[in-house]
């Protein structure tokens, strides 16, 4: 309690800054968009089992745009996180099927795919100064080309340990729901929705707490001021690709989990489904601007909004491109505005702070 | 004297931009050689239609490596001026060409007869594709939007939108002079899409030579604001490089759509987009904009094409082919680094050196 009001002195009348801004719309949006569908369309939205399914299915998603917005964050970009989740979904297939058969090390398997595109691509980024769009463009050409030469054919896994994995839910009580017989059904999840939130948790607190998560938003917002502050700005940015290939790796492993099998054309355009989600949780590209909180909320609205045209009855399957995309435009047109807006009234309100006289 | 004399012309080849993608040619024109002289073997043979046409390796490569040398045409503009990349052309093709067999079937998806001249319905699509060009370059200029982020919209919407143009049928034309442009011009033996890419350059070669355009370009690709000061509207020069892309983009959807008479909407220009800047890349023009050397990017969009073409030769699997694209790839970027050429020249300096330390 005692710095409490020291927090309070700080800032008083101190408005929201981009990132808090940013994020509050995107949860409002959810909000009312979740409500609106409770009362509008009833019937499943009322069941919470529609809403931790469409978390079920898309854990992978909000683990992979984690990656992206601290990638985001720091002023790059890597497109080749829907290739690596191919890949490795692909690889742990392999390996149950026909290799030893051990979850463990397949989960190793994956992990390791992702930390090394994850090296290899921040070394060329932050190293040799290569533009990040094309390194990560080719990660994604050399990790689609790689899955269809591990393998060709889609298949399932069979391997027995592995499918009691991928059977296993999580009951939480008190959320089940009965039908109209009186049957009780327990609400589940899935593990990689654990794995998602606690991913979510830890890099909300590693880059809200943490001198490496204040210089990733130091390195994306300047880097010429970054590197002033005396941060290494080379092993900031290396550092943020690692740990978006390294939750490229798990992200493809809880899609693994969730599909439990291999095929080329999985995960396909999940990199860009990734970036609306960042956009949408108010990650800007330009760097230095985000929250993992909003992302999550980005991943959600983005599947929710898919699930509400599907219910509308927009079945034809051009309605969810429109709408995404009608989305993301409204979205980031709100952004500019916004974020155009603030930077005018902070320079006027520099401007009258300087008294005339110069600097005192 | 001679060494010096020598490594200054060593330094002004190796500055010239247009020696990165030459030199890819030369290497895999080399590799063809060794491994398979009849690569270059040209013949001419008569087509199903009876008239004698060109054909070969080669000659596939020219025909085929044609829309991808179109689109880095715009591509080009669109990099230079705005230092970011467009990633919605392919749905852009899609939309452009679905338009125009809108236009020339009518309502009717499998008439006998076109029911609008060829060069109206093109018209209509080059207008089409323009407002589209319009539509992204307003938000890159005007909303201040990261170009990759705007066109991400159109990305996502381009395809579905396509579909619904033809309410989800696929039209074909039946007409055999729509499908010259896509094939042979009856009585000429040089395929012509290639024709078409030969006139699409030099018009815009004559374009930059004759007017200040590429100057503007380049100048607000280089310093925005010093460009504003000095008279210049940079957001309008950017807007004009997204209307002209979308210009490329109804041509080479002409050819797209007129190679098979037909179009298939999630099919017709996949990944294009993503070859298109690599044509850039590999024509050694800085992808965060400023200068920019046309003919080297169009050489470029050959070279991606004579490695396609390679590739298919030695049996690769069509979808394993981004996996050879992206070693290639990455080995041009790395090659041609800031970092890694410093190195070099210090390198073949030091050699240089070391020789006429020798001799003296």
């Amino acid at each position: 309690m005692m710095n409490l009001p020291n927090v309070l002195r700080r800032d008083p009348g101190k408005r929201m800054t981009d990132t808090n801004l940013l994020t509050t719309i995107t949860i409002a949006v959810f909000l009312v968009m979740y409500i609106a569908s409770i009362l509008i369309l009833g019937e499943g939205f009322r069941k919470p089992q529609q809403m931790l399914n469409l978390i079920s299915t898309n854990a992978y998603l909000i683990i992979l745009s984690c990656g992206m917005s601290l990638v985001m964050i720091t002023g790059g970009i890597d497109i080749s996180v829907g290739g690596v989740t191919a890949l490795v979904a692909m690889c742990c297939a392999v390996y149950l099927d026909q290799g030893g058969g051990n979850v463990f090390v397949s989960m190793l398997i994956a992990v390791g795919i992702g930390l090394a595109f994850g090296v290899v691509q921040g070394y060329l980024i932050a190293y040799l100064n290569v533009q990040p769009f094309i390194v990560t463009l080719a990660g994604m050409f050399f990790a689609r080309g790689m899955t269809t030469i591990v393998h060709t054919n889609p298949f399932n896994v069979e391997n027995e340990s592995f499918v009691a994995l991928k059977d296993f839910r999580i009951v939480l009580p008190l959320l089940g729901s009965y039908t109209r017989k009186g049957k009780y059904i327990p609400a589940t999840i899935e593990i990689g929705v654990i794995v998602a939130l606690l991913i979510v948790i830890v890099l909300f607190c590693v880059l809200k707490w943490t001198k490496l998560g204040r210089n990733f938003y130091a390195v994306g917002g300047n880097k010429q001021s970054a590197l002033m502050l005396g941060i290494n700005v080379k092993r900031t940015t290396f550092a943020s690709y690692v740990i978006c290939g390294l939750l490229a790796g798990i992200g493809g492993y809880v899609y693994f989990m969730h599909v439990g099998s291999g095929s080329p054309s999985h995960a396909m355009g999940a990199e860009m489904n990734a970036i609306a989600a960042s956009i949408i949780g108010g990650t800007m590209l330009t760097g230095g601007v985000g929250n993992i909180i909003g992302t999550l909320f980005g991943v959600l609205s983005l599947e929710l909004i898919k699930n509400i045209v599907a219910s509308v009855g927009l079945d034809q399957a051009w309605w969810t491109g429109i709408t995404i995309a009608a989305m993301l435009c409204i979205f980031l047109v709100v952004q500019s505005v916004i974020i155009a807006r603030r930077k005018k009234a902070n320079a006027s309100a520099a401007a009258e702070k300087v008294p005339k006289g110069g600097v005192t | 004297m001679q060494n010096n004399k020598m490594a200054g012309i060593w330094q002004q080849i190796s500055r010239n931009q247009i020696l990165i993608p030459i030199a890819a040619l030369l290497l895999l024109a080399l590799f063809n050689l060794i491994a398979d002289p009849s690569f270059f073997r040209i013949t001419l043979k008569d087509n199903a239609n009876g008239d004698p046409v060109l054909s070969g390796q080669l000659i596939s490569i020219i025909d085929s490596g044609s829309e991808l040398a179109i689109l880095a045409i715009g591509m080009t503009l669109v990099t230079a001026a705005s230092g970011g990349q467009d990633i919605s052309v392919g749905a852009a093709i899609a939309i452009s060409g679905s338009v125009l067999l809108r236009v020339l079937c009518g309502s009717d998806s499998r008439s006998e007869e076109m029911q609008a001249p060829i060069i109206v319905a093109f018209v209509i699509a080059c207008i089409v594709s323009m407002l589209f060009g319009a539509f992204n370059g307003a938000l890159v200029a005007y909303f201040k939007i990261q170009p990759m982020v705007a066109t991400l919209i159109l990305f996502t919407a381009g395809r579905s939108v396509a579909a619904w143009i033809n309410n989800n049928e696929l039209p074909i034309v039946k007409d055999p002079s729509f499908s010259y442009y896509g094939n042979y011009i009856p009585g000429i033996p040089i395929p012509a899409p290639f024709l078409i890419a030969i006139v699409c350059f030099v018009v815009t070669w004559l374009v930059l030579k004759f007017t200040t355009l590429g100057l503007y370009v380049q100048s607000v690709g280089i310093n925005e604001k010093t460009s504003r000061l000095n008279g210049l509207n940079p957001e309008l020069i950017k807007l004009l490089t997204y209307v002209l892309l979308g210009l490329c983009v109804a041509v080479a959807a002409l050819i797209k759509v007129s190679r098979i008479s037909t179009i298939n909407y999630s099919v017709i220009a996949k990944d294009i987009e993503m070859d298109a800047i690599l044509a850039v890349a590999l024509g050694g023009n800085a992808l965060s904009g400023g200068k920019f050397n046309m003919a080297a990017s169009v050489l470029g969009a050959y070279v991606i094409q004579f490695l396609t073409t390679t590739l298919y030769k030695f049996e690769v699997n069509a979808a394993a082919l981004p996996a050879y694209k992206a070693v290639v790839v990455i080995l041009l970027v790395v090659m041609s680094a800031p970092t890694v050429r410093e190195k070099l020249s210090a390198l073949v300096k030091k050699i240089n050196g070391g020789a006429s330390a020798e001799k003296t």
